[in-house]
């Protein structure tokens, strides 16, 4: 602290944590105490009272003890001289300020005041060339949402981060595609800065919270005044337009800790060390800083988030509580640089120092913006110059191995016409053929490569692209064009990021890249006969066919005792790691994340339980776990980190397993939906008869054969069910019950275990005659 | 004023030298003037003289052309046996005060806990179950008084305990605690390692100077990781843990209008209930009956810094004021308890209406009035003394002279404090002070500590340290004496950051503390103890006390319990240094011993070094080969400083 920033933060504490009091008596009395409160699908309450005090708020009444220890964490302001050490009462008033301005947002809710609904006053919501995938899952999604903000002048901002959104990031925040997150109070110096700093933020990655304002001007308006894309998919999500709404970016940060590292709420040292050593986030002060913004920042701080202000305030450079500097300061006018624009790269180098982000970024040399968090974007027909693919399209991608001689690294070659001849919205047929030479380059991972292509090119600013092989579906904007973006672009980005990721096994890359049907439809042929082929090859890749699994410890960034172990024949759990994937990754970084495991010292081949795989995990969960199977749930399953993709757990009235998609936010017959079943199964666990797995698990041969595979999923949530039905009734005619996929109750159905016995009595489910679970 | 005093001043403090000025004017007898007409005894002050035995005394004084080694006593002891052994009496009655002062709380404790102490209660009941679990002792569930009387029966078994280790042993970092079992230094029992020592010291047990010396590691540890520490703990559970709170030092505290009430010694149990009294309105109404405006209560020496630490109670000097205060014709009564309490006080008071009130029951001095404080009648006895003081107001002279002098200061820097000052409720840590220490923000951290001595200028090398030490960004942390010296000169604002280096200045800015922290009286330096513990548990500055960038200093010892505290320092890893002059130069040997010897085996030494600027080149240079060790960066007084709150200066004004 500097006692400036000491007095300012108690001063802004005993202010805001007396409005929280008026606000909560006012609604006790209105509403009376029993009055339930919620934050939107999270299953952690009012998180950050939760994650500091364990306190399960769910009714304005619980408030009541909360407000008191705020109040007993109010230390008067420093005297003018003689005064008492500061620093220690500051942060505690930082935290009785985060309590205050929770509990103010949850009588917001009750009074259905959150979401906030942001009057536009005259702002035009820009349908320009990108615009709307968003945020709040209860609000209106995608593009029309522009449209209804326009029609009703409000634009509802994003109320606190639901959990299936947490920890639909949580890979990529462990991988380091999501290297931290910056939340963002005040208002910028102009809208050209404030979109300056946002692109070279998601250019790294880092998700953005926007909050706050000054004299009644926030970045969000900023923001939307210029048409930049705010939502989950582009990294950017508004909360508010006060400073009381930057209280969920510390909820979202206290839920990281619960839902990844295995806490629990009340272990509030933990958790905050957890967001220091772990979660990369920082506060970016646009504008004044006043009482509230300091008592904000320093409850921040208690998080290891420094906080970095364009203004001219008090430095806070010695070390402890942060890992670097606490407080910064970067007075915007006198940052060096040619003009605003530069000014704004060197802020936000400097958040990213002071934060000690690691970034992974490859220079990709293209005339738009290129980052992960460009990925989300969605092009609509009428912003796109041309799309490939898609309905009635044409289009493949297909990544070769080939000898050295015959590639010639970062050539580029185009065969057909380029942008420039197209009609606006045209359909062109595109086919893209990638030659990957390398020392250390193996056929196995030219499928592994190829799948990368999506994320690749899905990177760049204004290019959309969907699917993969001869499905691939790509769009690019009319803005990107005008900015100079051509086909051979595609090249130099897949050129560029093969290079920055897969340097240890790429050593030479070429694309060439065709647009002239004949020859696409043609090289597409050659393409689908290897597709086919490498089908057939993945097919016989089984357990038995290999003497290698890979673990994957990627996660143990965020789940210390987490262990996936990866076979030919299950996914890791994320969905996002197959075990070529893994065996690739070793290939490229032997001291890496995935590790070879031998299979040796097999103990029960009908469990899959090897001592190998045993001692692997002993060794790698901090001596948590001994043992491991990797074909029953109920006996020694597979621990989780977090980021699974579904969670199957045991009904036991009904002898079966339910099997609930993330995506699901609908209740299930055990009673808990997928957030608080996460709660359970997440944070590096063993929980028998309940585990995190991938989608694609369910249609492996492999599916829980130890407990009867397929036959044993009783329940299933209806999404999982339409985007895999044909996978699945594969599956179900493999095992010889092709009628199953429709004995399996979901939520349309069943919510509740009588009904559920209801139905699958009805259906005659074969679970109900197997052998007992239990 | 002569030529010859200028030269060598008695004391730096204004206030000491206006009084020392009347006392000599008056013809008053002080410590400063029998120093002066008494010179240390030659043979003595090197730790010479053996009494262990009727067949000497033994003087160890070589014939000319002979070296010490040549001399031996009529059994044949040599120098260093006997040095060794003086100095090992030293430590052990140093340990048996601080000791006795530990037993004395814990008795207190199991009364309360019982409820046989009218006027005590539990008043940390978290620091309670904190040492409770310190102890091994469960405490989930259990009533506060049922667990304090097992803390204090724990406690109190500590002394009497014959084998096995001391509890708080188990306090220390862990690669001390096994080199201490490696070296059989843990000692197995309070009053065991303290007896031990007498029977070894006698005449013909242990008669080789190192044993002797290894043994005095292991009974003073009694001392710092026993009785102190046991004292310290106690003391927070029965009358709080310390924060910081602003008070005065110096003998203007003292007020021309009240009565005066002046409470000295070491121990907080009758003093604590003092405070209390002085409050009640029925007994401020009787002291205006007698015309006072009011009752005021200062302290001198550490039981000053006990009540400053938890009452915010002034404190009217160190060691040295005890006369000086009486001197002012103002005090209406001094009460003593224990250590340090000079028998000169009753012919001080002498001169004026002051009494002289002796309390415990270990300790009287003839000619003083002796009111016995026991835990049960505590509150009584505490208001028959502040009754005792109203009724002698009517008595004091006309005119007295009360010294203008005195400073404020911020103290009751607890250890529990000092975590939470870095981090608050729920980040306090020590990882702050170790960032700032390994990034060169702090070059390191001085403890000085310790007493007044009258055979050097009062103050003059405790604050010639201090004051360089935070210029070098070293931060200082003080207790007993030191303390108050600090105090009294100023140094114990946070404004003081304006004195710092560049680096130590940006960090107090960012705490808001002083560069000097007031960390308690002596038996508290078993807080720094656990201060070291804990850094050295937060990580990045090695894995023991001894890789710590410290150093401990006492620039103006005199009382046995300085060497004890020192050798407990030296045992759990410090470099030590103490000014005055040294006990055992009598002997090359023991001096090589207590330096080179202990370094090797426990990575902490003794040095005597009356030069003070030696003192300072040798614990920065200290400092910075610790730094080195570690492998930190390279300390630059320029590297750092562009944090804070001057560069808003103009404007926010």
């Amino acid at each position: 602290m500097s006692k400036y920033i000491a007095t300012a933060a108690i001063r802004g504490s005993h202010a805001i944590v007396l409005e929280a009091e008026k606000t909560l008596s006012q609604a006790i009395k209105e509403l009376g105490p029993d009055t339930p409160v919620a934050f939107t699908n999270t299953a952690y309450f009012l998180p950050t009272i939760y994650g500091y005090t364990g306190t399960k708020v769910q009714t304005l009444g619980d408030m009541v003890p909360i407000m008191e220890k705020a109040r007993s964490f109010l230390a008067p302001v420093p005297a003018d001289r003689l005064w008492l050490p500061y620093l220690g009462e500051t942060l505690d008033a930082g935290v009785a300020t985060l309590f205050a301005e929770e509990i103010i947002m949850g009588v917001r809710f009750v009074r259905g005041e959150q979401p906030e609904r942001m009057p536009l006053n005259g702002i035009k919501v820009q349908t320009s060339e990108v615009s709307g995938a968003f945020t709040s899952p209860d609000e209106e999604v995608g593009a029309g949402r522009a449209a209804a903000a326009q029609s009703n002048g409000h634009y509802t901002l994003n109320g606190p981060i639901d959990d299936i959104q947490l920890r639909t990031w949580g890979i990529q925040l462990v991988d380091g595609r999501m290297p931290g997150f910056a939340a963002i109070v005040g208002c910028a110096k102009s809208n050209e800065v404030a979109v300056r700093i946002v692109r070279e933020l998601q250019r790294r990655g880092i998700l953005i919270f926007l909050c706050g304002n000054v004299n009644g001007r926030s970045i969000i308006h900023q923001l939307l005044e210029e048409g930049v894309q705010l939502g989950y998919d582009t990294y950017t999500v508004p909360f508010g337009t006060d400073t009381v709404s930057a209280i969920y970016p510390l909820g979202f940060a206290t839920r990281s800790a619960l839902t990844f590292g295995g806490m629990t709420g009340g272990q509030a040292r933990d958790i905050l060390l957890y967001n220091k050593n772990r979660v990369f986030a920082f506060v970016l002060a646009l504008g004044e800083v006043d009482d509230l913004k300091y008592a904000t920042a320093a409850g921040a701080i208690t998080y290891g988030f420094p906080v970095i202000a364009d203004t001219l305030i008090p430095q806070i450079l010695p070390t402890g509580i942060t890992t670097y500097e606490h407080v910064v300061s970067m007075p915007f006018d006198e940052i060096e640089g040619k003009d605003d624009l530069e000014r704004a790269d060197r802020l936000v180098e400097r958040c990213i120092e002071v934060r000690g982000v690691k970034i992974r970024m490859a220079q990709v040399d293209i005339p738009v913006a290129y980052g992960s968090a460009f990925e989300g974007e969605i092009i609509r027909r009428d912003a796109m110059l041309a799309e490939f693919g898609g309905k009635g399209g044409i289009t493949f991608e297909y990544l070769k191995m080939a000898d050295s001689e015959d590639v010639q690294d970062g050539r580029v070659e185009l065969e057909g016409p380029d942008l420039d001849t197209f009609k606006e919205g045209a359909n062109v047929p595109l086919g893209i053929v990638v030659e990957v030479a390398g020392r250390k380059m193996q056929k196995d991972f030219e499928s592994v490569l190829e799948r990368q292509i999506h994320h690749m090119i899905n990177g760049a600013e204004g290019v959309q692209h969907i699917g993969q092989r001869d499905i691939a579906w790509v769009r690019i904007a009319k803005g990107s064009y005008q900015r100079g973006f051509r086909l051979r672009h595609l090249g130099s980005i897949l050129h560029a990021k093969l290079h920055a990721d897969y340097s240890a096994i790429v050593d030479k890359v070429q694309v060439k890249i065709y647009t002239n049907k004949a020859k696409v439809e043609e090289l597409r042929e050659v393409a689908r006969g290897v597709y086919n082929e490498r089908n057939i090859k993945t097919a016989n890749l089984t357990d038995e066919s290999v003497d290698t699994f890979y673990s994957c410890t990627l996660c143990q960034s965020f789940a210390p005792s987490h262990v996936c172990i990866i076979n030919p024949e299950r996914v890791g759990l994320c969905g996002a790691y197959n075990w070529l994937d893994c065996k690739a990754s070793y290939e490229l970084n032997p001291t890496g994340p995935n590790q070879p495991i031998a299979k040796k010292g097999l103990i029960s081949a009908e469990k899959g339980e090897w001592e190998s795989a045993n001692q692997f995990l002993y060794q790698h969960s901090n001596s948590t776990f001994n043992r491991l199977t990797l074909y029953s749930v109920m006996d020694a399953p597979m621990t989780a980190c977090g980021c699974f993709e579904c969670i199957m757990m045991l009904i036991p009235e009904a002898n079966g397993f339910m099997v609930v998609s993330r995506e699901d936010t609908g209740m299930t017959p055990a009673g808990m939906a997928f957030s608080t079943l996460a709660g359970v199964a997440g944070g590096g666990q063993q929980s028998p008869g309940m585990m995190g797995h991938g989608k694609y698990y369910l249609v492996s041969k492999k599916f829980i054969p130890k407990e009867g595979g397929l036959k044993r999923v009783v329940w299933m949530s209806a999404n999982l069910k339409e985007s895999m039905e044909s996978e699945l009734r594969e599956a179900c005619q493999r095992i010889g019950e092709p009628g199953l996929i429709d004995k399996i109750a979901d939520g349309r159905n069943a919510t509740t275990v009588e009904q559920l016995m209801a139905f699958l009595e009805e259906v005659g489910h074969p679970a109900l005659t197997m052998e007992s679970l239990i | 004023m002569t030529q010859r005093k200028r030269q060598a001043p008695q004391s730096i403090d204004p206030a000491a030298i206006e009084m020392l000025e009347l006392a000599e004017a008056e013809g008053f007898s002080t410590a400063f003037s029998r120093a002066k007409a008494m010179a240390p005894c030659p043979i003595g002050v090197d730790g010479l003289c053996c009494r262990m035995c009727f067949m000497g005394p033994c003087r160890f004084v070589p014939k000319r052309g002979q070296s010490i080694e040549d001399v031996t006593g009529v059994c044949g002891a040599t120098a260093a046996t006997i040095v060794a052994r003086n100095f090992a009496r030293m430590v052990a009655a140093g340990a048996s005060a601080h000791s006795d002062h530990g037993r004395d709380m814990a008795f207190v404790l199991l009364a309360a806990a019982k409820g046989e102490a009218r006027g005590f209660s539990i008043r940390d009941e978290g620091k309670l179950r904190k040492v409770a679990h310190l102890m091994g002792i469960e405490d989930k569930g259990r009533p506060v008084a049922e667990v304090a009387q097992e803390v204090a029966e724990k406690a109190l078994s500590n002394f009497g305990q014959q084998t096995g280790e001391i509890t708080y042993a188990s306090r220390a970092p862990k690669r001390r605690q096994e080199l201490w079992r490696r070296l059989n230094l843990v000692p197995r029992g309070i009053d065991r390692e303290i007896v031990e020592t007498l029977h070894r010291t006698g005449m013909g047990t242990d008669q080789d100077p190192e044993h002797i010396l290894h043994h005095t590691l292991r009974a003073s540890m009694t001392d710092g990781w026993g009785g102190s520490m046991l004292a310290t703990d106690i003391s927070d559970i029965l009358f709080g843990t310390p924060k910081p709170r602003t008070s005065q030092a110096n003998l203007g505290v003292l007020k021309a209008d009240q009565v005066n009430l002046v409470i000295h010694g070491h121990d907080p149990t009758l003093s604590e209930q003092i405070t209390e009294a002085i409050r009640e309105p029925e007994l401020i109404q009787y002291a205006m009956s007698k015309g006072a405006k009011g009752i005021n209560l200062a302290g001198i020496c550490c039981t000053s810094n006990e009540v400053l630490m938890r009452q915010g109670v002034p404190s009217a000097g160190n060691m040295l004021h005890q006369e000086l205060a009486i001197l002012t014709g103002a005090v209406e009564a001094m009460v003593v308890d224990v250590q340090c309490t000079m028998e000169a006080l009753v012919g001080a008071a002498a001169h004026f209406h002051t009494k002289v009130i002796t309390t415990s029951p270990k300790a009287k001095i003839e000619g003083a009035t002796h009111i016995e404080m026991e835990p049960h009648n505590a509150y009584q006895v505490a208001r028959l003394i502040v009754r005792t003081a109203i009724d002698n107001y009517p008595n004091r002279p006309d005119s007295v002279h009360i010294p203008s002098q005195f400073s404020d200061l911020v103290a009751g820097f607890s250890h529990e404090y000092l975590r939470y000052m870095q981090g608050g409720t729920y980040r306090g840590s020590f990882r702050p002070l170790n960032d700032a220490i390994m990034s060169g923000r702090i070059r390191g951290a001085a403890g000085v500590v310790g007493c007044n001595n009258p055979r050097v200028t009062q103050d003059r090398g405790i604050m010639r340290l201090i004051q360089e030490y935070i210029k070098n960004d070293v931060l200082v942390v003080v207790t007993g004496c030191g303390a108050i010296a600090a105090g009294k000169h100023g140094y114990l604002v946070p404004e003081m950051m304006e004195q710092c280096g560049k680096g130590l200045r940006e960090v107090c800015e960012a705490v808001g503390i002083p560069p000097v922290l007031h960390v308690g009286s002596c038996v508290d330096n078993s807080r720094i103890l656990t201060v070291l513990t804990e850094m050295v548990e937060e990580g990045g500055l090695g894995d023991d006390i001894s890789d710590l960038p410290a150093v401990g200093i006492c620039p103006e010892w005199m009382n046995e319990k300085a060497l004890t505290i020192a050798t407990y320092f030296v045992a759990s890893g410090a470099y030590v240094l103490f000014g005055v002059g040294s006990p055992v130069s009598g002997s090359p040997k023991v001096v090589e011993l207590m330096t080179k010897g202990w370094e090797e085996l426990v990575g902490g030494k003794l040095e005597f070094e009356p030069d003070i600027d030696k003192i300072l080149q040798k614990s920065l240079a200290h400092i910075d080969a610790k730094r080195r060790a570690l492998k930190l960066v390279t300390y630059d007084p320029n590297q750092y400083g562009q944090s804070g709150d001057r560069r808003l200066a103009g404007i926010t004004a």
